[in-house]
C-alpha cells in the first residue's frame, strides 16, 4: 500500500482512501482530501516530520504520521 | 415606531477575509472587538442601514459544519441553535469549489441566505468569471459579487440581504445524487404513507419530511434523539438501514460521513463547472515563488528568527526615538505644573504621583505600537501559518503542537487575546499544556520594563540585542516548561495536525492601522484609567503615614546643618527614611526577605507586586518609588538613570528573569481560569510560575554576581 507518507518531494498523486477515522477524517474530508482529488509534496522541514502538500488548490501543512493515514494510487 | 431589527450571522471558511468585509460594511467606524488573528469568539457589529438596525455576527471561520475544536463548535450551535434572521455566507471566489461545500451544508439549515462571493477582484485577475445570476438561479439564493478590498459591491450586499429578509423565506433547491435522492424519496413516501405529524415531536416541530429523511440518512444525532422513542421508530430504523446500505454500496465506502462529503463536493463541482469560466491556469503562483523561500527545508527559519530580530530592533531602535521625547516632555510638564501648584502635598499628588507614574507608561508607546504592528502583520499576511508548519516539527519535540504557535505569539502581544486563541487546539491536554506557557512569551506590557532595564545597562547600540535575547530566553524556557509539563503532567498521545496555509496576501492597510491604532487606544485609555489610578494609590501609600517625629527631627537638624552640602544629604537620608516608613515601604519591608536571596531591594519588591494588577504598573511603581526618595539635584535625570544608579546589575537580571516568568495580570489570570475550565488551575499556575521564576531568578542573580562582583 502506497501512501502520501511515501512520496518525495514535488511528486504528485492520485489519492485512493482514507483510512484515519473519527476526527481526523472528519477534518481530512472537510479539508479536500476526497478520493480522486490530487495531492503534490511541496516541501518537507527539516526534521522530515511535517509536510506542506497541495490539495484541491488549497495548501496545507500536514505531519508525516497523518500522511500515512492517505493512501494513494501506486 | 421602533426601528426594523434583523440580526445576520456571518459564515465563511477560514482566511475568506470576513473580517475585512466587516470593516468594509462598518467603516470601521464603530466598535470592533480585536480582529487580529483567529477569530475565536463569536463578536457582533451593529450599525444603521437606511433606518434599519442592523447586527452582524462575526462568527469563527469553520470548513464544515462539524464538532471538531472549539471554535467551529461555537458557530454550528449558534447556527443550529440561535435566533437569527438571516446567513451572510462568505466565499472565496478564487477557491469556490472547497467553500461551496460549506454552503451547500449552510443551505440545509434552510433560513434565509445571501452568498458574498469575496476577492471578486482576486478572481478576475486569475482569469475566472462567476456567472452569480446563474448561480444565484441554481441555488435559489442570492449570489454577490463583492470585495472587501475595493468595496466593490458591498452597498449592494447589504441592500440584498434587507430585501431578502422581507419577503417569506422558500425552501432552496439542492438537488444530491440520483442515489440519495431515491433514498430520501423513499423516506419521505414512508412518512407520508403514516400520516406522521412531525409537529407534535420535539425539537422537530420546523422541519419538512425531506428535512428530517435527510438528517436520518446523514446520521444527525437530533432526529435519532427525536424519533427513537416514537411507535414509528420500528420500521423506520429498519428503512434506514436499508437505505444506507444501498448509499455504502454505491459509495464504495462504509462511511456515511465521507459519502455525504463526496455528494457535496459533486454539487460544489457541479455548481462551479455550470457559473464559472476559468480561461487559464496559472502554474506557478505568487504564493507557491514566495513558499519556495520562506518555508524552504534550510533557510525558512533562519528567515523566520530575522524577522524576529529585526522586528525588535525596530522595535527599540525606532521606538527609542519618540521615547525620549515623550520622557523630556513629560519631566518638563511636571516641572511647569508644579510651579504653579502652592499646595505641597497636592503638587507631590500631581508631579510625583500622577505625571511619573503615567508618564513612565505612556513613554513606551511607540515601542508598543511597532510591537503590535510586527504581529498584526504577521498574522495577516498568511505568515504566520507557515511559521507553524516549520516548528511543528521542533514543537513536537516538546510535546506541543504547532498549532500552538499561533496562541504562543498572540502571546507576545498580550496574554489575552492568546489564551483565547488556544481554543483551535483541539484536545483538552494540548489546549491546558499551551496555556500554561502562553505567560512565558513576554506580553507588551512586559516590553516596557525591559527597555527601561536594557537602557539603564547597556548602550543604545546593543539594546535591540538585549531585547531579542530576554524574548527568545523566555521562549526557550517556555519549551522546557512544556516538555517537562508534558512529560510529568500532560501526559499522552497526540493532536494530529492538519492545517491550512492561506495564500499570501497583501495586507489591508486599513486594517493594519485599525488593530495598531486600536491598540495603541487600549494602551493609552489604561494608562489614563487604570495606571492612573494605581500610581495615585502607590503615591499615597509611598508618602503615608505621615511621620510627624521624624519630620520634626529632620527639619531641625538640617536648619542647625553648618553647609550646603550637609543639609542637602541630610534632606536626601530624611526622604529616604520617610519613604522607608511610609505603607509601600512597610509592605516592602515587610515582604522584602522573601525577596532578599534574589537580590531584589524593598522597591524592587513593591514593583513586582503591584505588577500582579498590570504590568505597566511595575513601570510606574519604579517611576513614583524613584522620583521621590533621590537626590533631588539630579531629579531631571531620566528613569533609566537613576535604575543604573540604584540597582546593581545581579539585581537586575534576576529581577528581569522573575518578571519574564512571573504570573499574568488579574485581567489575564481571569480569562486563564476561564479557557482552562477550573480556578484550580490558576493555582497551580500560580505554583507553577512562582517557583520557577524564583528558581531561575536566583540562578540568574548567583551567576551574573560571579561576573559583576557587587
Amino acid at each position: 500500500m502506497k501512501t502520501v507518507f511515501d512520496l518525495t518531494k514535488a511528486e504528485a498523486a492520485t489519492i485512493k482512501k482514507l483510512h484515519a477515522t473519527g476526527d481526523l477524517k472528519s477534518r481530512l474530508l472537510s479539508l479536500g482530501f476526497h478520493k480522486g482529488a490530487e495531492i503534490v509534496i511541496n516541501e518537507c522541514t527539516p526534521t522530515k516530520q511535517t509536510i506542506q502538500v497541495t490539495v484541491e488548490k488549497m495548501k496545507l501543512a500536514i505531519r508525516m504520521n497523518e500522511a500515512k493515514e492517505i493512501e494513494v494510487y501506486e | 415606531m421602533s426601528k426594523q431589527y434583523i440580526k445576520i450571522a456571518l459564515v465563511g471558511q477560514p482566511n475568506v477575509g470576513k473580517s475585512m468585509l466587516i470593516n468594509a460594511i462598518s467603516n470601521a467606524k464603530l466598535k470592533v472587538g480585536n480582529f487580529t488573528g483567529v477569530t475565536v469568539e463569536k463578536k457582533s457589529v451593529r450599525f444603521d442601514y437606511k433606518d434599519i438596525d442592523i447586527e452582524i455576527i462575526d462568527l469563527p471561520g469553520l470548513y464544515s459544519l462539524s464538532d471538531f475544536g472549539e471554535d467551529e463548535k461555537v458557530a454550528k450551535e449558534f447556527l443550529e441553535n440561535e435566533q437569527y434572521d438571516l446567513i451572510l455566507n462568505v466565499v472565496d471566489s478564487t477557491n469556490l469549489e472547497r467553500n461551496l461545500k460549506l454552503t451547500t451544508q449552510l443551505l440545509e439549515l434552510q433560513k434565509r441566505m445571501v452568498i458574498a462571493l469575496n476577492m471578486s477582484d482576486e478572481a478576475r485577475n486569475e482569469g475566472i468569471d462567476i456567472d452569480e445570476k446563474q448561480m444565484s438561479a441554481v441555488i435559489g439564493t442570492p449570489c454577490i459579487k463583492v470585495s472587501a478590498l475595493t468595496k466593490e459591491g458591498v452597498d449592494k450586499m447589504i441592500a440584498r440581504a434587507v430585501d431578502t429578509c422581507k419577503f417569506v423565506f422558500e425552501e432552496n433547491k439542492m438537488v444530491f445524487s440520483e442515489e440519495v435522492e431515491e433514498e430520501i424519496d423513499n423516506i419521505v413516501t414512508f412518512f407520508a404513507a403514516r400520516n406522521f405529524k412531525q409537529m407534535h415531536v420535539k425539537s422537530l416541530e420546523d422541519l419538512t419530511y425531506r428535512q428530517i429523511a435527510l438528517e436520518l440518512l446523514e446520521g444527525k444525532k437530533r432526529s435519532f434523539h427525536a424519533l427513537h422513542e416514537e411507535p414509528i421508530w420500528l420500521e423506520l430504523h429498519e428503512l434506514i438501514m436499508d437505505s444506507r446500505k444501498h448509499l455504502y454500496l454505491h459509495g464504495d465506502s462504509e462511511d456515511i460521513e465521507e459519502i455525504f462529503a463526496h455528494e457535496r463536493l459533486a454539487i460544489a463541482k457541479g455548481l462551479v463547472a455550470e457559473t464559472t469560466k476559468s480561461d487559464k491556469k496559472q502554474a506557478h503562483t505568487l504564493t507557491d515563488k514566495i513558499d519556495r523561500f520562506l518555508i524552504h527545508k534550510y533557510v525558512g527559519i533562519p528567515i523566520f528568527l530575522f524577522f524576529m530580530w529585526s522586528l525588535f530592533q525596530l522595535t527599540f531602535e525606532i521606538g527609542s526615538i519618540p521615547m525620549e521625547w515623550i520622557d523630556m516632555g513629560f519631566v518638563a510638564l511636571g516641572e511647569a505644573i508644579g510651579e504653579h501648584i502652592p499646595s505641597e502635598w497636592l503638587r507631590s499628588l500631581i508631579v510625583d504621583g500622577i505625571i511619573a507614574g503615567v508618564g513612565a507608561v505612556i513613554m513606551f508607546l511607540p515601542n508598543i505600537m511597532i510591537l503590535f504592528l510586527g504581529i498584526a502583520l504577521l498574522e495577516t499576511t498568511g505568515y504566520m501559518s507557515r511559521v507553524a508548519f516549520m516548528l511543528d516539527g521542533f514543537f513536537h519535540h516538546f510535546g506541543l503542537h504547532g498549532k500552538s504557535f499561533i496562541p504562543l505569539v498572540t502571546g507576545f502581544g498580550c496574554s489575552v487575546p492568546a489564551y483565547m486563541s488556544a481554543r483551535i487546539l483541539k484536545s483538552e491536554r494540548d489546549r491546558l499544556l499551551t496555556l500554561f506557557i502562553i505567560g512565558f512569551m513576554s506580553c507588551g506590557a512586559k516590553l516596557p520594563i525591559y527597555v527601561l532595564f536594557a537602557a539603564a545597562f547597556f548602550e543604545p547600540t546593543q539594546a535591540g540585542n538585549v531585547l531579542f535575547i530576554i524574548y527568545i530566553t523566555g521562549a526557550v524556557l517556555g519549551l522546557i516548561a512544556a516538555k517537562v509539563l508534558k512529560m510529568y503532567v500532560f501526559k499522552g498521545g497526540d493532536e494530529p495536525f492538519v492545517m491550512e496555509m492561506p495564500k499570501y496576501r497583501f495586507p489591508s492597510l486599513k486594517l493594519i492601522w485599525h488593530t495598531v491604532s486600536t491598540k495603541a487606544w487600549m494602551y493609552l485609555r489604561k494608562a489614563g484609567t487604570y495606571i492612573l489610578a494605581a500610581s495615585m494609590i502607590v503615591w499615597f501609600a509611598s508618602n503615608y503615614p505621615k511621620n510627624e517625629i521624624l519630620q520634626n527631627h529632620y527639619e531641625r537638624d538640617i536648619a542647625q546643618a553648618t553647609t550646603p552640602e550637609l543639609a542637602k544629604a541630610l534632606e536626601n537620608r530624611f526622604l529616604e527614611e520617610k519613604l522607608e516608613n511610609s505603607y509601600l515601604g512597610m509592605v516592602g519591608k515587610f515582604t522584602e526577605p522573601l525577596f532578599t536571596p534574589i537580590g531584589f531591594d524593598w522597591k524592587m519588591t513593591v514593583a513586582l507586586e503591584t505588577g500582579l494588577a498590570a504590568k505597566e504598573v511595575v513601570v510606574a511603581t519604579l517611576g513614583v518609588l524613584y522620583s521621590l526618595g533621590e537626590d533631588v539635584a539630579e531629579d531631571s535625570d531620566g528613569l533609566a538613570e537613576q535604575i543604573r544608579n540604584n540597582i546593581s546589575i545581579p539585581s537586575a537580571a534576576a529581577f528581569i528573569i522573575f518578571i519574564l516568568i512571573y504570573l499574568p495580570c488579574l485581567a489575564a489570570s481571569a480569562v486563564f481560569t476561564k479557557e482552562a475550565g477550573h480556578i484550580k488551575y490558576l493555582g497551580w499556575l500560580l505554583l507553577f510560575t512562582t517557583t520557577v521564576a524564583y528558581v531561575l531568578a536566583y540562578l540568574a542573580y548567583k551567576i551574573t554576581g560571579l561576573f559583576f562582583p557587587l
